[in-house]
């Protein structure tokens, strides 16, 4: 593989743990609930998914364990959020304190345990393609799902029942609450599914893209997820398309420094947090924009009588 | 069926008594965890509550780790009182420590006792500069502030990492990444000889006693308040919003400088790249658990610092990881969080019809 194709094979594995997870507190989002807690979230699942790849040497397995620890920590925050109308904001930080603190706690006697590099899946025919084959098709296939995650969340919103009722209930809960839905399970079911997604990219981090553990080896990626979905102004194809930019931004970073870039490594790594800075500054300085598609109700608690 | 219905009024009495339910919810549920990971939980428990208050010694320690929880928090309450999200404070704390860390190295051995009053300054500056970065976005751009701040933290962390392995580093430091140790000079004055406990304590009920009259007793920090509560009635009174976002990330960012600086010239006496260890996290829990009050923040200030000493105890005794601090504090601040429910509504028992 030549250098190009390197780097782009790597932007698209690192920005498939961003789109997962984004997709997901984009889920959330649609429903009206913002989860500050996605950093926690990824961090638990990251250690839940890499223990039961240790022991199982099951991939699938895995992603279960790791999606299964999302939904349980997101069902916790659900819970106080939508039942006992807590702030969004300071739940979803107690949330993220609390998963960094306790998945460097459970995750300390695996710290000397590494994983094999995963095999790749090819695609018939498609992956012996000169230039583009190897960097496209032979990849984990967790990359392919994550774009199939974003089809069919697309569909999803815009052309299911299901799917109208969820973005009602995040643009007037009071409408969707008076028309008979059960505003408050919608929300929570909205809030689990958010976090098994955030729990699935936790797992794939630690399971297939390093693949180790290290205590809050997601560095921000949760925030970063956060910030996509403001980036992608609620759209699921722009979530996909900003974090492979993202994911693009951080592997550039290693690439730059490996060519022996004259920077010292600190500003390399600032990068990905400078980007999402610059970034949130560009979209929203376009109050049109970002308004678009904005969930009305997002951060807003609902309280049905109350 | 258990079911939320609304108090006619607020509970002042729940409002007194949820912090220490949810005390003793936190206790329960790391009972019920340590059990769970087959750890014996009385030990745990003795290394947290009991170990940090044995003597003076553990008392004054217990103080280096309060202070800056109590600066930070107090700065924090400013903010979220005026329904600002500063998560940053972490960030505008290392930039506290960088800016008086730079004044003290600027020292020699005759320099003045005077050059400690510069060195605050200087945190105060850093931590000021650094949260003006996002109440600048945040004013000019509407970029979101919880991001924004948070993103800084990152970028604070590795300004730090390049200075003590780059331009700052000691080069008679054995090429450990750290500053030149800090001249006594610059040393913030102890309290007690023997003692790591400082004028930080001074400074901190000062700043306790300075926000209580800000918030409670000063137009200013009224205005902040009905912005935070009702951004509609502040428009109509003329409070300017802008003003409050201004006014809440300075005060925050300079209160965190603050506490960046005293820690680097005082504890720690030189720079690392373990200067952060997460007060700024921390002193969010802080402010929400003290209430956003100025008194309840020392109260809860000396809880979490309490658990800071519990977590490295816990380390070095029972061979546990220091983490568990970040266990006990997420714990408590979620545990605080469903208490304070109780404070608007009340759990009544209704048979389903």
């Amino acid at each position: 593989m030549n250098e190009f194709a390197l780097l782009l094979a790597a932007t698209l594995s690192a920005g498939t743990v961003l789109a997962i997870a984004a997709l997901g507190l984009l889920i959330n989002e649609r429903a009206g609930i913002v989860n500050l807690g996605a950093e926690g979230m990824m961090l638990v699942a990251a250690i839940a998914g890499f223990a039961t790849a240790v022991h199982t040497h099951n991939d699938w397995l895995a992603f279960a364990a790791g999606a299964a620890a999302g939904a349980v920590m997101a069902a916790a925050f659900g819970l106080l959020v939508i039942w006992l109308n807590t702030n969004q904001y300071a739940t979803g930080l107690a949330l993220s304190l609390f998963g960094t603190g306790f998945s460097a706690f459970v995750g300390i006697r695996y710290t000397q345990e590494k994983l094999a590099e995963r095999p790749h899946f090819e695609v018939p025919g498609l992956a012996d393609l000169p230039f583009v084959g190897p960097a496209l098709f032979r990849q984990h296939p967790m990359v392919y799902l994550a774009v199939a995650l974003m089809l069919g969340l697309a569909w999803f919103l815009y052309r299911s029942r299901a799917g109208l009722v969820l973005r009602a209930v995040g643009e007037s809960p009071e409408s969707a609450h008076a028309l008979g839905y059960p505003v408050r399970r919608i929300r929570l079911a909205a809030v689990v599914a958010g976090g098994a997604l955030c729990g699935v990219a936790g797992a794939y981090l630690s399971v297939i893209y390093t693949p180790l553990w290290v205590e809050g080896m997601t560095a921000g990626k949760g925030w970063i997820a956060l910030a996509l979905t403001t980036f992608a102004t609620w759209r699921p194809a722009r979530v996909l398309l900003g974090a492979y930019l993202f994911g693009g931004v951080t592997m550039l970073q290693f690439h730059l420094q490996g060519e022996g870039v004259q920077v010292a490594s600190q500003f390399l790594t600032m990068l990905p947090y400078l980007a999402t800075i610059v970034v949130l500054v560009l979209i929203s300085r376009n109050p049109a924009w970002i308004r678009a598609n904005m969930p009305a109700s997002i951060g807003k608690p609902f309280f049905p009588g109350g | 069926m258990l079911k939320l219905e609304m108090r006619p009024q607020p509970s002042r009495l729940m409002s007194w008594l949820s912090p220490l339910i949810a005390l003793v919810l936190t206790v329960l549920i790391g009972i019920a965890l340590f059990s769970l990971l087959g750890k014996d939980p009385l030990k745990a428990l003795q290394v947290f509550f009991v170990e940090p208050l044995r003597s003076g010694y553990a008392l004054a320690e217990l103080s280096v780790k309060a202070v800056p929880l109590v600066l930070i928090a107090l700065g924090l309450a400013v903010c979220f009182r005026s329904n600002l999200w500063n998560i940053g404070a972490e960030g505008q704390f290392v930039l506290g420590a960088l800016a008086g860390g730079w004044v003290a190295m600027q020292a020699d051995a005759q320099s003045s006792r005077g050059i400690v009053l510069l060195i605050l300054a200087a945190g105060v500056a850093g931590g000021m500069a650094w949260a003006a970065l996002t109440a600048l976005l945040r004013d000019r751009f509407n970029a979101n502030e919880i991001l924004v701040s948070l993103m800084l933290v990152y970028v604070a962390e590795m300004l730090l990492s390049w200075l003590v392995y780059g331009p700052w580093k000691d080069p008679q430091g054995y090429n450990f990444p750290q500053t030149i140790t800090f001249l006594a000079p610059t040393k913030i004055p102890r309290l007690v000889d023997g003692w790591r406990m400082n004028i930080g304590v001074l400074v901190a009920l000062a700043a306790v006693v300075a926000f209580t009259l800000f918030l409670f007793r000063t137009y200013r920090g009224f205005a902040l308040q009905v912005g935070g509560l009702a951004p509609a009635a502040a428009r109509y009174a003329g409070f300017s919003s802008r003003g409050a976002l201004w006014t809440a990330l300075l005060v925050s960012g300079g209160m965190a400088g603050l506490a960046g600086a005293l820690e680097a010239a005082g504890p720690l006496g030189q720079l690392t790249p373990y200067v952060p260890v997460g007060y700024g996290f921390a002193a969010i829990i802080v402010a929400f658990v003290g209430r956003l009050h100025p008194v309840g923040i020392v109260f809860s200030a000396v809880l979490m610092s309490m658990f800071y000493i519990g977590g490295e105890l816990a380390q070095s005794r029972l061979g546990l990881p220091k983490s568990l601090t970040g266990v006990f504090q997420g714990l408590l601040l979620f545990s605080l969080l469903a208490c304070d429910t109780l404070i608007a509504y009340r759990i009544r028992w209704s048979r389903p019809s």
